[in-house]
Formats: C-alpha cells, sequence, structure tokens
C-alpha cells in the first residue's frame, strides 16, 4: 500500500482491536455519534469507515489517487486534494470535527491548516509523530544523524515530512494560535496510551505520537 | 496547385440520414400536442418525440436504472452497431457485459437529445406545421430542456428514481442538471469531464465552429434541405476544430508527431503531407455523414447557454443545497477543455452544500476525449462508486444479477 510510504503508521506493529487501529480507535472515541466528519490525508478510508459504522457523516480528503480509488470502492464520499491548497475552499463551520491523522508534519504550512481545521470544524482532532520522543533525541544526540525509525524510515532527503515538532512545541503552537485543548493523549511505541497523570514532559519524552481533541478560543494546558 | 484536394462530399445519401431524424432505428417516445416540451426560450415545443435504446432489463423494484447522457456529437447507440455509420457503440469502452456498466445488472437508458439529429425532436426533423424539416425555425434548446426531456421520458418508463445518471462533457452538464433539476429523482452520479457552465474559451471554439458551417454557401441560411446541399465542408472544419480540443498536445504528439503520411518528402503543396492533417481530414469527412449541421448549431449554442450558478442568483451551492444524491466527479489531467479546475470550483460547490461527493483527477495525455477511450484507471473508479452505490441502493450484488 503506497500509503504506507508517505503517511507513517503508528506504532512498531500498529496495534489492533478487533480489525482496527488502535489510534484509530481514540480518534473514532473522541467523536460524538450523529456528527459530521471532514478526515483530511484519509489514506484508504479506514478510519472514516470505522467512523461510518458508528453512524457518523464522513468526507474525506486524500492526496493519492490510489486511496481515494480504495475510498470511493468502499462507498466513502472523498475528494482527491491536499490539505495545503484545498482546505481553503471549505465554508466556516461545515462539520463537527476535522480530524487531521499523521498528516500535519508533511504540509507546507501547518499553522495555516491548523487555523483552517479549526475555522471549517467546531473542533479538530491532530495526531502527529513526536520528535521528541527519546529514541529520537537518542539518535540525534549519539548518532548525530538525523532520526530514522521503524514508523519514519525515510533519510532526510527523501521524507515527505518537512515539519517535524515535538509534542511541546504543539503545544505552544496552540497557545500561540489561541486554540483550546480539550483533550490531550500520548501513545507509546505500541499504541498505549502514556498514563494520564504525568507531566508533559514525561509526554515529550516517551510518547511516539500525540493525538489532541482541540476546540477554538480559550487557552490550554 | 493540383495536388490540393478539397474535403470529400459524404458518402451516405443526406436521405439515409433524414430518414433517421425522423423515423430512427430506434424506440420512440412519442408527445402528442397535449404533452408539450415547456423550453427555456418560452416555446412550447409539441408535438415531440424522444429516440432512444435500451439495455438489459428493469428490476421488479424499478430500482436498477442508469440514464447515460450523450456528449455533443453523441447519441443514443451507446452499445449497439450505429445504424448510419455501421461502427460499434460510442461507450462500449463503459457499457456492456463485464464492464463498468453491465446490461446484466442495470437498465440502461440513453436517449438522443432534444436537437439533435438521430431521430428526437430537431431541427433536422420534420416540422408538422408545414411538413418542411425545421432548420432554423427550431427553437433555441437549453441543457435544461435536453434534461427536462429526458424526465418525460422517464415518466414514460414508468421509473420514479433513476439508480444512476451518467455522463461526459455535454452529457456531464446534462447530469449536473439532472442534480439541480430534480435531486429526489437521482440517486447517484457519474459527472465526469464537465463543468457548471461553459467557459468563455468553449464558447469562442463553438462559434470558431458554427461561423464555419455558416460560411459555407451550401448551408444556405439554414435551408440546404430544401434547396438539395449539404453544408459538409463547413461542418467538416468546424469539426477538424473541435477534434483538436478533444485531444492534447501530447496526445498528437504521441500518435503522429511530424510524420509524413504515406510519401518521405513534402510535396510543396498544401496537400495532406503530414499523418495529422490527414487524420483531421479524415475526422471531419466521416462526421458530416452522420451529423446533421443544423443540429450541430443548436448543441453547441445549448452548451453555451448552460451555467447553473446564474439560475441560482449566481451562488452555485445553492444549485445543490441539501441534495441527497451520491456524486462521483472525475477529471483528466491532460483536459483543457474542461479543466480540472472546472471539476474542483464543482466539488467545492457540493462540499459547500454538503453533498455526498467523490472527485479523482485521472494521469493521462488522452485529453477530453479521455472518457470515450481505455483509460483503466477511470473505468476502474466508475466500476468502483457504481457498486457501491449499488450497495447502498440496496441492489444484490451492485445490481439485480
Amino acid at each position: 500500500m503506497s500509503m504506507q510510504q508517505t503517511l507513517p503508521l503508528p506504532g512498531v506493529a500498529p496495534e489492533r482491536t478487533g480489525g482496527y487501529r488502535r489510534d484509530h480507535l481514540l480518534v473514532a472515541e473522541m467523536v460524538r455519534p450523529g456528527s459530521r466528519v471532514l478526515d483530511v490525508g484519509c489514506g484508504d478510508g479506514e478510519l472514516l469507515q470505522l467512523l461510518e459504522s458508528r453512524g457518523i457523516d464522513g468526507r474525506g480528503i486524500e492526496l493519492s489517487r490510489e486511496g481515494v480509488n480504495g475510498c470511493v470502492a468502499k462507498g466513502l464520499a472523498v475528494v482527491q486534494g491536499d490539505a495545503d491548497t484545498d482546505l481553503v475552499n471549505y465554508p466556516d463551520d461545515a462539520f463537527d470535527y476535522v480530524i487531521l491523522s499523521q498528516t500535519l508534519q508533511a504540509t507546507r504550512q501547518p499553522k495555516v491548516v491548523l487555523e483552517n481545521l479549526l475555522r471549517i470544524g467546531q473542533r479538530a482532532i491532530v495526531s502527529f509523530p513526536n520528535f521528541g520522543f527519546w529514541k529520537m533525541r537518542l539518535q540525534l544526540l549519539i548518532g548525530g544523524h538525523m532520526p530514522r525509525t521503524e514508523n519514519l524510515p525515510a533519510s532526510w532527503y527523501d521524507t515527505s515530512n518537512i515539519h517535524f515538532c515535538t509534542i511541546k512545541d504543539f503545544v505552544e503552537l496552540c497557545e500561540q494560535i489561541n486554540v483550546k485543548m480539550e483533550r490531550a493523549v500520548a501513545l507509546d511505541l505500541y499504541g498505549r496510551p502514556v498514563p494520564l497523570n504525568l507531566p508533559w514532559w514525561v509526554w515529550n519524552m516517551f510518547g511516539e505520537q500525540g493525538v489532541f481533541l482541540l476546540s477554538r478560543g480559550g487557552k490550554g494546558k | 496547385m493540383s495536388n490540393v484536394r478539397p474535403i470529400p462530399s459524404p458518402q451516405t445519401q443526406s436521405d439515409d440520414r433524414a430518414h433517421e431524424a425522423d423515423h430512427p432505428s430506434s424506440l420512440v417516445a412519442k408527445f402528442g400536442m397535449d404533452q408539450p416540451l415547456k423550453l427555456d426560450c418560452g416555446v412550447d415545443l409539441a408535438p415531440f418525440q424522444i429516440a432512444y435504446q435500451t439495455y438489459g432489463e428493469l428490476n421488479a423494484e424499478r430500482s436498477n436504472a442508469i440514464l447515460i447522457c450523450h456528449a455533443l456529437t453523441g447519441d443514443q447507440h451507446v452499445n449497439n452497431i450505429h445504424p448510419v455509420t455501421g461502427k460499434p457503440g460510442w461507450w462500449d469502452t463503459m457499457v456492456g457485459a463485464g464492464k463498468p456498466i453491465d446490461p446484466d445488472k442495470y437498465f440502461i437508458i440513453c436517449s438522443n437529445v432534444i436537437g439533435g439529429c438521430m431521430g428526437s425532436t430537431g431541427p433536422a426533423s420534420l416540422n408538422p406545421a408545414n411538413g418542411k424539416v425545421w432548420g432554423l425555425d427550431f427553437p433555441i434548446i437549453t441543457i435544461p430542456d435536453m434534461v427536462r426531456a429526458q424526465a418525460m421520458l422517464i415518466d414514460r418508463l414508468g421509473i420514479t428514481t433513476l439508480f444512476c445518471v451518467v455522463g461526459g462533457s455535454m452529457g456531464g452538464m446534462q447530469v449536473l442538471q439532472w442534480t439541480a433539476a430534480y435531486p429526489e429523482r437521482v440517486f447517484s452520479t457519474l459527472a465526469i469531464a464537465c463543468s457548471t457552465r461553459h467557459s468563455a474559451q468553449n464558447i469562442a471554439f463553438h462559434e470558431l465552429g458554427r461561423q464555419a458551417v455558416m460560411a459555407d454557401p451550401d448551408w444556405r441560411g439554414g435551408r440546404y434541405v430544401d434547396e438539395d446541399t449539404h453544408p459538409h465542408r463547413g461542418l467538416a472544419v468546424a469539426r477538424m476544430a473541435a477534434h483538436i480540443t478533444y485531444l492534447s498536445d501530447a496526445a498528437l504528439h504521441r500518435k503522429f508527431g511530424r510524420r509524413m503520411q504515406d510519401r518521405e518528402l513534402p510535396t510543396f503543396s498544401f496537400d495532406a503531407d503530414f499523418q495529422v492533417e490527414s487524420y483531421l481530414r479524415y475526422q471531419g469527412s466521416s462526421f458530416v455523414e452522420r451529423f446533421d449541421a443544423n443540429s450541430y448549431l443548436y448543441l453547441t449554442r445549448a452548451m453555451d447557454y448552460f451555467d447553473i450558478a446564474a439560475d441560482h442568483n449566481g451562488v452555485l451551492a445553492k444549485a445543490f443545497a441539501g441534495i441527497k444524491t451520491r456524486f462521483c466527479v472525475v477529471s483528466f489531467t491532460s483536459d483543457w477543455l474542461f479543466p480540472t479546475s472546472e471539476s474542483r470550483a464543482l466539488v467545492h460547490a457540493l462540499n459547500a452544500s454538503s453533498a455526498r461527493v467523490s472527485f479523482a483527477e485521472i494521469e493521462t495525455d488522452r485529453g477530453h476525449d479521455a472518457f470515450l477511450l481505455d483509460v483503466p484507471e477511470f473505468l476502474e473508479i466508475s466500476r468502483a462508486f457504481l457498486l457501491a452505490a449499488g450497495k447502498a441502493r440496496g441492489l444484490k450484488d451492485g445490481g439485480q444479477s
């Protein structure tokens, strides 16, 4: 599946529960039943299919035509497009939730994209690989080269991920553009949530990816 | 310049074509004086007839009907030998056993558009008022008029809701008009290489074609049938110009390059030295065998007038407000007649209307005509969309079989 080359899958071998990826189940759990959802960078539509099975009205945007084809074959409504250029064409408040799963780091203007997510949707759910993860830090500190992991195997010169950030960076961006963090979960290398009551620096060290439920206005954690 | 050969006269006698215009080798739905077609120009057209072909069978629930809308120079002969040209149906890549639109699964309908020349009432038909060919006395028709006539045919066939309305180019315009005019009667649509309004460039190309027809002295102000002539040179030139717009620079280069036609060296004349010239002349001369010149004027005009947003206070999204129809919009990378940007504008409007829309841009160098050709990725997504929609419609295996 070509999607795996451009959109890294979380977890060494993404753990599945009932046939679904754990991070997808986590995202699905954040979405209220009966709501309208836009999945930006929806790949072959696995998450959208999970959401629709729960009575959620889903739409998708996907860059690759293979992905779009797979979605259409599943009966999903998916538009071939690019998060950087096409989100501006969606009207305000068109969706209850806009999901950006493992795609933020591949956008040209993450800040603009994030602002668009919360213009189009009442809420946004964003997940991204955490560059503050201890394995990443160790590679740069000890190895002296750009980190590569099982989930992010591309070399610096051929990766599509051009805007890596850490959980801490992302939290700061949210504060800067006045985005409220309603829920934050860090997942470890196996897609398991890092215990809730630990401080940010632990998440930033041991979270392999961050999953955030965001809404407009107010100050974050 | 002894080598210059004019475009040949059509081999088919215009009598054959004229016969098809009133007595088509197709099914015909006749509508009497009591059932006029209310045209946008204000005329009530009555009586009139619609020529159509069907393939496959309507299921007991009447839920598996697909309406195919043909393009500018197409007709109802989608998947059978053409009665005038003797060639296979114009969409046998898409329609047929084992193809995405399979007569074993669906009840397939295709009608000649109103204004056409293959059996539906148009300028080539006889005007019952005086027993002469309509010619330019025929009222101006629009894309909404074509769709209104199709809706009357669908009523006649006892079908309330179409499973899918499918079409490319002018056919795609009809598809979109169906969803704007009769959203509750269309379960799904496949709109290919089309737009919600004709662009200035496209109107310009159509005007070029019309002027070529009218500049032919044999056109006789549209009364060529009465005067026993046919503006085949003008119509052929119109077709040649239009045909270029259906292709792409890359496709022309790949197919012909600068290769010579049956010769090594240039003849230093205006003969068709290049293969591409020879090909275009063939396209022009074969077209005039099967198509009526006035009909070409009327149908190009209908496309020019098409602008869905204009009928909804300039806001395209209003045309699709609250629509439940499933849309699949497809464009082709090398199509410069109906470029992807036009399809995207449609998709944005559908998004703004919360419509259930999928969109894919197919990578091909074959230009606008790609929708008529064997482009596997395009056929693949069409098949996938219809099967998934069929499932949602409750069709068994996407159809009755």
